[in-house]
């Protein structure tokens, strides 16, 4: 193998994909005659195998403790309801050979010694193809489904969920050999203690891969030290360039290599075999995303209040937002917005731009920048740049169609991907590391000590 | 008696497969007319998560049903009845739970709890089977209307907060919980759940918490009637699953010489094919099922298969499985009532 300096970083000249079935949300249409269900396991297995089929690195199911709520109920405009994410992909590895399995999984609300027993469990089932996208959360509101209440002051997420993991990892080095024996770990920290002697061997792959999609500098930082993958917030070409130098360099200064931590962005595709089909399609599809009555309860996310008496094709509001009733607590991540004054801004900016509520919200909501239209080639075309310079290692696909998002994706798009060599033609192998071409972890020092 | 009254149905726990032959070893269990696979989840090296290697079987089978242990003390509620949920839709209404509660203070050191134990264990199996319960009621079955015209994917009216609150006499460390569940009802509506007969009855876990209930004797000649005493004791509207250790003559070998000392409490039948047959086509005239575990997986899985489970079929004592029939199906049980059923309250209201 050639050497090196790790600290520069060397494009792979390849991209791979991911999928997440997203289960919830205004992202996948429901409203189409092809809508499939969205909690029967056929439309699992048709996601996976499809991706499978098209060498997909990976598939992902996130996670949300609490039903997203909408005044005080749950939200019923948008797709909702969905499978445990490790029980679900337990049973996906039966019907799969080569795909990773990535469960989201919060570190709030979960004890680390039982998490890291489930995904050891997961990466053994699959013969060393899981991964778990460490996610955290301090919100007491849905600590209201838990024993524990809420607990953890959002400055502390990340120290919290970074002992987890640094927890997680130590219960995964516990086993000397595949056959033991296991090293006891302990761990006394401010929010839980851990004594545990770990039951599982290592899998194939070592341990779990573990993904992270923290986009604020200390989420970054926290990648940069411990994750192999980021799951980013920066698929368009120049975002996603300044995101890996920035990856880089947080990586090095971890004392890790410049290639440690590879980036995959959420993206949206919509192809079609020419440029203006697709653009058609596009329209189509954000009129199903974003229909009359989410137009309107965007709005009212907002303004804390109810505005079904509004036309969702007519001017925003001209009436103020109930500000004290806009609080953080419902689960849609609106922190800290200052509603009055955000309504101000955003009536100035419809106003300016000439657009109607449900267009203002279409251009609000729809992931713009995660989209990719275009014919297939050209969009082919164009991922091409991204693996010609490695400003990404994938993108992580969101159907806007369940269960046959895909088809187009890799019955199209694929093979003039592979026609480029630019995509993996066939799997590497049968771990989720190997497919990644991660390298293995090294065993800690700490373990090999005790 | 009818044959298809005394006809009961057969359970095997499937630990000795581990997670790497658990294909192979579910679909064999299936192929011999075992109804029900059982995965035992005590923590001991080298056993995977129970629940996932139930939910692995899932889509490998579809008459079976997958029935993993699941711990109800140290576990949080609101995830174990989302797993467990999930469960139900991998397999396609074949899932159940056996609710344990672990005592071992390792068990309660992994994850930094208090040490549970003495009648404080029924109180925390009970909570969490009634948490269970309420989320996979707090939707109704109609809840996902998809209803183009009004631009609402679900009914809103047919979601449900459970506001479960641990009662004031809980020994443990109280808790709420808000719902409504993060999945749709299962597809059984109430998954089956099941329980060691030692943590059911008066001021324990109350027996209409729980579908059926595992019976074990110290002998296989005392089990009938601990089977007759548990279901007089519980009554009627639970199921009785006697429990056996089984360890039979095979690939040349007597049983005797390959029977290890028995394990716990558990009765154990040591010897033929059809000596076991014989014991239980008598056990199944008492118990609605009987749970075997084998000494060796393999092993004694292939006698069951050539010579014990047609011996019982040819007797009439086994119930013919039901092909894309659910777990509550092979219970008896019929369609679970939703606690918060807003259609029922609805009919209730029109009659008065």
């Amino acid at each position: 193998m050639t050497q090196h300096n790790r600290a520069i970083f060397q494009p792979s000249g390849q991209i791979q994909f991911g999928i997440f079935f997203q289960g919830v949300n205004s992202g996948t249409i429901w409203k189409a005659a092809e809508a499939g269900s969205q909690t029967d396991f056929e439309s699992f297995r048709h996601i996976v195998q499809t991706a499978e089929r098209g060498k997909f690195a990976a598939f992902f199911l996130g996670e949300g403790l609490r039903l997203r709520e909408h005044l005080g109920r749950p939200h019923a405009l948008d797709v909702v309801g969905r499978p445990d994410a490790q029980t679900m992909l337990a049973a996906l590895a039966a019907v799969t050979t080569n795909i990773g399995l990535v469960a989201t999984q919060n570190t709030t609300y979960n004890d680390p010694a039982d998490l890291a027993h489930r995904l050891s469990s997961l990466d053994l089932i699959s013969g060393g193809r899981a991964a778990w996208n460490v996610v955290t959360t301090d919100n007491a509101w849905t600590g209201a489904n838990f024993r524990r209440g809420g607990y953890l002051d959002h400055a502390d997420r990340y120290k919290h969920a970074e002992a987890f993991v640094e927890t997680a990892k130590r219960i995964w080095d516990s086993w000397e050999t595949s056959s033991g024996p296991a090293r006891r770990v302990l761990h006394e920290g401010q929010h839980y203690t851990v004594d545990v002697t770990p039951r599982l061997p290592r899998s194939a792959q070592y341990r779990p891969v573990l993904f992270q999609a923290g986009d604020s500098p200390e989420g970054r930082d926290f990648a940069a030290r411990q994750a192999d993958v980021i799951f980013s917030a920066h698929p368009k070409f120049d975002d996603a360039v300044e995101f890996r130098r920035d990856i880089v360099a947080r990586s090095v200064a971890a004392g890790r290599g410049a290639n440690a931590v590879q980036i995959m962005p959420a993206s949206e595709f919509i192809l079609a075999a020419t440029d203006q089909e697709a653009q058609e399609k596009k329209a189509w599809v954000r009129s199903l995303q974003i229909g009359p009555q989410q137009a309107i309860a965007y709005l009212e996310q907002f303004w804390g209040r109810e505005l079904s008496s509004y036309d969702p094709d007519g001017p925003l509001p001209e009436i103020d937002p109930v500000v004290e009733e806009t609080s953080e607590t419902r689960g849609s991540g609106f922190h800290g917005a200052k509603a009055r004054q955000l309504a101000d801004q955003w009536r100035a900016e419809a106003k300016d731009k000439g657009l109607t509520i449900r267009q203002f919200v279409t251009s609000k909501t729809a992931r713009i920048d995660a989209t990719f239209t275009g014919s297939y080639t050209a969009v082919a075309d164009h991922l091409a740049e991204y693996a010609r310079v490695g400003a990404v290692d994938g993108f992580n696909i969101s159907p806007w169609l369940i269960p046959t998002g895909l088809d187009e994706i890799v019955n199209h798009l694929v093979p003039e991907l592979q026609d480029r060599g630019v995509y993996p033609m066939e799997y590497r192998g049968t771990t989720l590391r190997e497919n990644l071409g991660l390298e293995t972890p090294v065993r800690s020092d700490e373990a090999v000590r005790a | 008696m009818s044959n298809a009254e005394k006809a009961g149905f057969l359970a095997i726990e499937l630990d000795g497969a581990g997670y790497e032959n658990l294909a192979r070893t579910v679909l064999a269990a299936e192929s011999a007319g075992f109804h029900v696979a059982t995965f035992k989840d005590a923590p001991e090296a080298g056993r995977a998560n129970a629940l996932q290697r139930a939910a692995f079987a899932g889509p490998v089978t579809r008459t079976i049903a997958v029935v993993p242990e699941v711990d109800t003390v140290y576990t949080e509620p609101f995830h174990i009845s989302t797993q467990l949920a999930s469960l139900d839709y991998v397999s396609g209404g074949r899932a159940g739970w056996i609710a344990t509660a672990v005592e071992a203070p390792e068990a309660a050191a992994a994850v930094g709890r208090s040490y549970v134990e003495g009648d404080a264990l029924a109180q925390e199996a009970a909570a969490s089977i009634e948490v269970g319960r309420r989320l996979w009621d707090s939707w109704e079955d109609d809840a996902v209307i998809r209803d183009v015209a009004t631009g609402r994917y679900i009914d809103v009216d047919k979601l449900h907060y459970v506001d479960f609150e641990t009662p004031e006499d809980f020994h443990g460390a109280a808790y709420s919980v808000k719902g409504p569940s993060i999945i749709p009802r299962p597809l059984q509506g109430q998954l089956p759940v099941l329980a060691a007969a030692s943590l059911v009855g008066e001021g324990l876990v109350p027996a209409d918490a729980v579908d059926a209930v595992l019976v074990t004797a110290p002998t296989a000649e005392l089990l009938a009637g601990e089977v007759r005493d548990v279901r007089a004791r519980l009554g009627a509207g639970v199921a009785i699953v006697a429990e056996l250790d089984v360890v039979l003559n095979a690939r040349g070998q007597a049983a005797a010489s390959r029977s290890v000392a028995a394990q716990g409490d558990r009765a154990g039948f040591v010897g033929s094919a059809a000596g076991l047959a014989e014991l239980l086509d008598s056990l199944l005239r008492e118990a609605d099922g009987v749970r075997l575990h084998p000494a060796v997986l393999d092993v004694e899985l292939e006698e069951l298969s050539r010579r014990v489970l047609p011996e019982l079929r040819r007797r009439g004592s086994l119930r013919p499985p039901i092909q894309d029939g659910t777990f509550r199906d092979v219970l008896g049980l019929g369609p679970a009532e939703n606690r918060y059923s807003t259609s029922a309250a609805a009919i209730a209201a029109a009659g008065k």
